[in-house]
């Protein structure tokens, strides 16, 4: 694993940039303000100027003045499976960023190096298309009520046996979206006087479901087990701030390979240092789980380890299977008490049924069940495919952070003009 | 250099001649003085926070004798709400439960539009052509054409600017309020509001205040004194946002908000309002958007409605509409729109499909419109339990006239009710909610929901069904 250092060069650059960037964006404020040039903001109503403005002047502040300027590297729509290749709608901006219009152009075959389709099961045809029309003709999209009232299908059902056959663990439960599986499980397992030991760099739904809980948080430096262990050694022997009682439970977040890194978690010594302490262990495998491992099962068989050892091991359905949703795997009494006092099963929607097939479906062929070796082929050539990539950017000398076998590959531009400049070659300049 | 050395000699001399000089009392102070900083020097120094007076050994033994709590407290295998109904096949009108074929009288397909035909052929076609995932969040190839166009449909549907999707009904309105009220922002929310406005408002982190459901005259209070406190210190009230945050239909309590009182306090003290529209689009107003249509309000008035696909429009997910100035901003600060995948393609053409169909049979509103009143009326004489909700919503509560004394006690007699329905033929459910989680917690009650595809014989039949069942269960 590699964080290369900053060259200084590169480092001064970058600073200089945003330097100049933002006195620019004074200037151009300071004009757009004195009516010298066009406000092409969106302003507030006529009838409501005298209310509290919504937004602070200087939030919107970098909004204005830097990102509308690259504008144009995001969001960008797509009309295609997001495959290999990708075909992308063309879109043009006369006023620089402030407004884009489509032009009808469709730019085809795109190499997709963006989206999360790690074992390429997000597919228009196959074996897993055609289970989930099958379904959808039977089922329809939607479900329209909770889990709890009249959303449990015998699909679901279904599919959470299966993830709990293909983690190796007692027992599973899936909710509709892998951000909310986070934010609404997380304070159903924790409370008040419990105490959250979370990455340095753990995703947005995981810091929300840990700041919703109403659990102490206390962060730990990325990866860093001498850090890890330093907080819960203080944890226990001074116990809770100020009065001093000692902690009902702790719960360690990490996630398996970080998505914005490409770092893959500690694991083995994350599991050494969690038996020690006697603290609980949850694993987000958004990324890791179908790309990690020989057969696909994610970090934990990965390092060679006992999904046992992993309390609470919650993952997504987006990225590996090509569908939509997340789950929670563990042992019976854990996922007995997320069905009674998860907020998703209670107020939230189920499952749609044609994303549960495609997830079983999928899950079926990376596990061997549909009587092929496509799954197991696919996970093999992800491996190579990443460990191929990642040495070949290397040797063109690029700066790649990451894991050598994480399939999230981050390539360093630093400079914010570079950004904008290396989306658009990149994208739409012919080879 | 013997110069500097002459004159260091002379400093000594001085000095030392001073030394001889010097009446008593001033070197025995000094002494003093010198013995003093001496001993302040060479003692131990005093903390005031005793972190390390603990040995190794002694942490040794804290850290063996902590005994956390169980991950999990054991659930008993009888909790009401463990055991889930399995529903075989699709939910739709006819519906089977744990093996039962029955009548659906608790999924919320208000339009019946979840196995409409040309809905799943919509959605078939997005199949084959997209796939199932999006494999991204909207920033990174994420957007397809399909979201697009369904943020187009949904703004010029419900005449506004535009609109923004989210992949689920429960991430809309929680990710939608803190996007706008931050710390120190105060916010009056009613008290029957959903639990996904309040884990919203708990996430912006904003002052919260709540005002008694549907009662104005306490929200007006609330406001006054609000408005108190503002003129003690301009400067802060300057900057502090304020919000009302509504329901159209209320979930809890079947009700509607008297939104044109509420746009009069809007402009009287400034505030804006955030109405949260999931039950009523699609069932109020004469086209269907809501209840801005069924009170005839001019919905820019309205800063934010936010509503959710998954109950009219039987799809999944929801979306946020209103002025651009309004909406683009949570294209970057709402979470669960940034972080998140975008919503499957084949959903958002359903969705889309669903709104055609909306748009083309506007007569349909009417007609559950109807069927509410038809049902509402039925289930009045039932004694035992009181029917709670507008006469025109479509998803009522039934709860006990009186309560056996228990919350526990409440709910397994109305489980009861409910299994006889069950046994008949009827499929209906308790409202469920997260007992300790819930602000204001609402009583047990019986979800009844009106869809357009039950016959007015289904609605005599359900509502004489009920009359027995209480009749069995309470005797």
């Amino acid at each position: 694993e590699a964080f290369e250092e900053t060259p200084m060069l590169v480092a001064v650059l970058t600073y200089v940039g945003y330097g100049v960037l933002t006195l620019f964006g004074y200037l151009r404020d300071f004009m757009r303000q004195w009516k010298i040039e066009k406000c092409q903001n969106a302003t507030e109503r006529a009838e409501q100027k005298d209310f509290v403005p919504l937004y602070q002047d200087f939030e919107n502040f970098y909004n204005r003045n830097l990102y509308t300027r690259i504008r144009d590297s995001w969001n960008r729509p797509i009309c295609s499976v997001p495959g290999a290749k990708v075909d992308m709608m063309e879109r043009v901006s006369h006023d620089y960023n402030w407004t884009f219009t489509y032009t009808g152009r469709v730019i085809k075959d795109i190499i997709n190096m963006g989206s999360y389709n790690y074992l390429g099961f997000a597919q228009k045809a196959g074996t897993c298309q055609e289970a989930a029309a099958e379904v959808l003709s039977q089922y329809g999209a939607g479900v329209c009520s909770t889990r709890q009232e009249m959303g449990n299908l015998d699909k679901h059902e279904e599919l959470e046996e299966l993830v709990a056959r293909f983690l190796g663990v007692e027992s599973a439960m899936a909710y509709g979206m892998g951000f909310a599986t986070n934010s609404m499980n997380i304070p159903a397992l924790v409370g008040k006087g419990c105490l959250i030991l979370s990455d340095e760099l753990n995703h947005a739904s995981l810091v929300l479901g840990a700041r919703l809980s109403g659990a102490t948080i206390r962060i730990f430096k990325h990866n860093n087990m001498q850090s890890l262990e330093k907080l819960l050694k203080d944890a226990i022997v001074h116990g809770q701030p100020r009065t001093r009682r000692p902690w009902k439970k702790i719960l360690i977040l990490v996630e398996g390979i970080y998505s914005m890194e490409g770092s893959i978690v500690r694991l083995p010594e994350v599991i050494a240092l969690k038996k020690k302490y006697k603290s609980y262990l949850y694993l987000d495998e958004a990324h890791s789980i179908g790309a990690l491992g020989p057969s696909g099962r994610g970090v934990v068989e990965y390092f060679g380890l006992s999904p046992e050892d992993v309390d609470v091991m919650m993952g997504t359905f987006t990225k590996s299977f090509g569908a939509a949703g997340g789950y929670i795997g563990g042992k019976k009494e854990l996922i007995d008490y997320l069905r009674t006092y998860s907020h998703s099963a209670v107020y939230a929607t189920s499952l749609s049924p044609p994303v549960v097939e495609q997830v079983i479906t999928s899950m079926k062929c990376i596990m061997g069940e549909d009587g092929t070796t496509v799954g197991k082929a696919r996970v093999q050539q992800l491996a190579e495919n990443t460990r191929y990539f990642r040495r070949r950017l290397k040797e063109m000398g690029f700066i790649i952070y990451g894991n050598e076998d994480s399939p999230v590959v981050p390539l360093m531009l630093y400079m914010p003009a570079k950004i904008g400049c290396f989306s658009v070659r990149a994208s739409f300049k012919p080879y | 250099m013997a110069a500097a050395g002459m004159g260091q000699q002379w400093v000594l001399v001085e000095m030392v001649q001073a030394f001889y000089e010097a009446p008593a009392y001033h070197l025995i102070l000094e002494g003093i003085l010198i013995l003093w900083i001496i001993r302040l020097l060479f003692s131990k120094t005093y903390k005031l926070q005793e972190r390390s007076d603990l040995t190794p050994k002694e942490k040794e033994e804290l850290i063996e004798e902590w005994q956390p709590e169980p991950l999990v407290p054991p659930v008993p295998k009888d909790h009401p709400a463990l055991n889930y109904n399995i529903v075989s096949g699709p939910p739709t009108h006819i519906i089977t439960v744990n093996g039962k074929e029955c009548i659906n009288f608790a999924s919320f397909n208000f339009l019946g539009l979840l196995d409409n035909e040309k809905v799943k052929s919509a959605a078939q076609a997005s199949l084959k052509k997209y796939g199932v995932g999006t494999c991204g969040p909207r920033g990174f190839y994420g957007t397809f054409d399909v979201h697009l166009e369904l943020e187009e449909r949904l703004a010029k549907f419900m005449r506004t600017e535009e609109a923004i999707i989210y992949s689920y009904g429960f991430a809309t309105i929680a990710s939608a309020i803190p996007a706008y009220s931050k710390r120190g922002d105060i916010v009056f929310v009613d008290e029957a509001a959903c639990f996904a406005i309040q884990k919203g408002l708990q996430a912006s982190r904003s002052n919260i205040k709540l005002f008694k459901h549907n009662d104005m005259a306490d929200l007006e209070r609330l406001l006054k004194e609000q408005e108190t406190e503002d003129q003690k210190n301009p400067r802060k009230a300057r900057v502090t946002r304020r919000f009302i945050v509504v329901e159209g239909l209320y979930m809890n309590t079947g009700d509607v908000c008297p939104l044109p009182e509420l746009i009069k306090l809007k402009y009287k003290y400034k505030v804006r309002i955030f109405l949260e529209e999931s039950l009523s689009f699609g069932v109020l107003g004469e086209h269907g958007r809501g209840i801005t249509e069924h009170f005839g309000i001019n919905i820019d008035d309205i800063d934010l409605i936010s509503a959710n696909m998954e109950n009219s429009l039987a799809s999944i997910g929801g979306f946020c509409c209103g002025r651009s100035f309004i909406i683009d901003h949570q294209r970057l600060s709402g979470q669960g729109y940034c972080f998140s995948a975008s919503l499957p393609p084949l959903l958002a053409a359903a969705a889309i499909e669903a709104l055609n169909i909306m748009e083309d049979n506007p007569d349909i509103f009417q007609t559950l419109r109807a069927k509410c009143e038809r049902i509402h009326k039925a289930l009045q004489g039932i004694s035992g339990l009181k029917v709670v909700g507008e006469s025109f919503s479509p998803a009522l509560h039934l709860q006990l006239e009186e309560s056996c004394g228990s919350r526990e006690d409440d709910v397994k007699l109305l489980k009861r009710v409910v299994d006889y329905c069950m046994d008949s033929g009827i499929a209906l459910t308790q409202a469920r909610y997260l007992e300790k989680e819930e602000k204001c917690l609402p009583p047990p009650s019986i979800r009844v929901v009106i869809t357009v595809e039950q016959t007015e014989q289904e609605l005599d039949k359900a509502a004489s069904l009920l009359k027995e069942a209480v009749q069995s269960v309470l005797n």
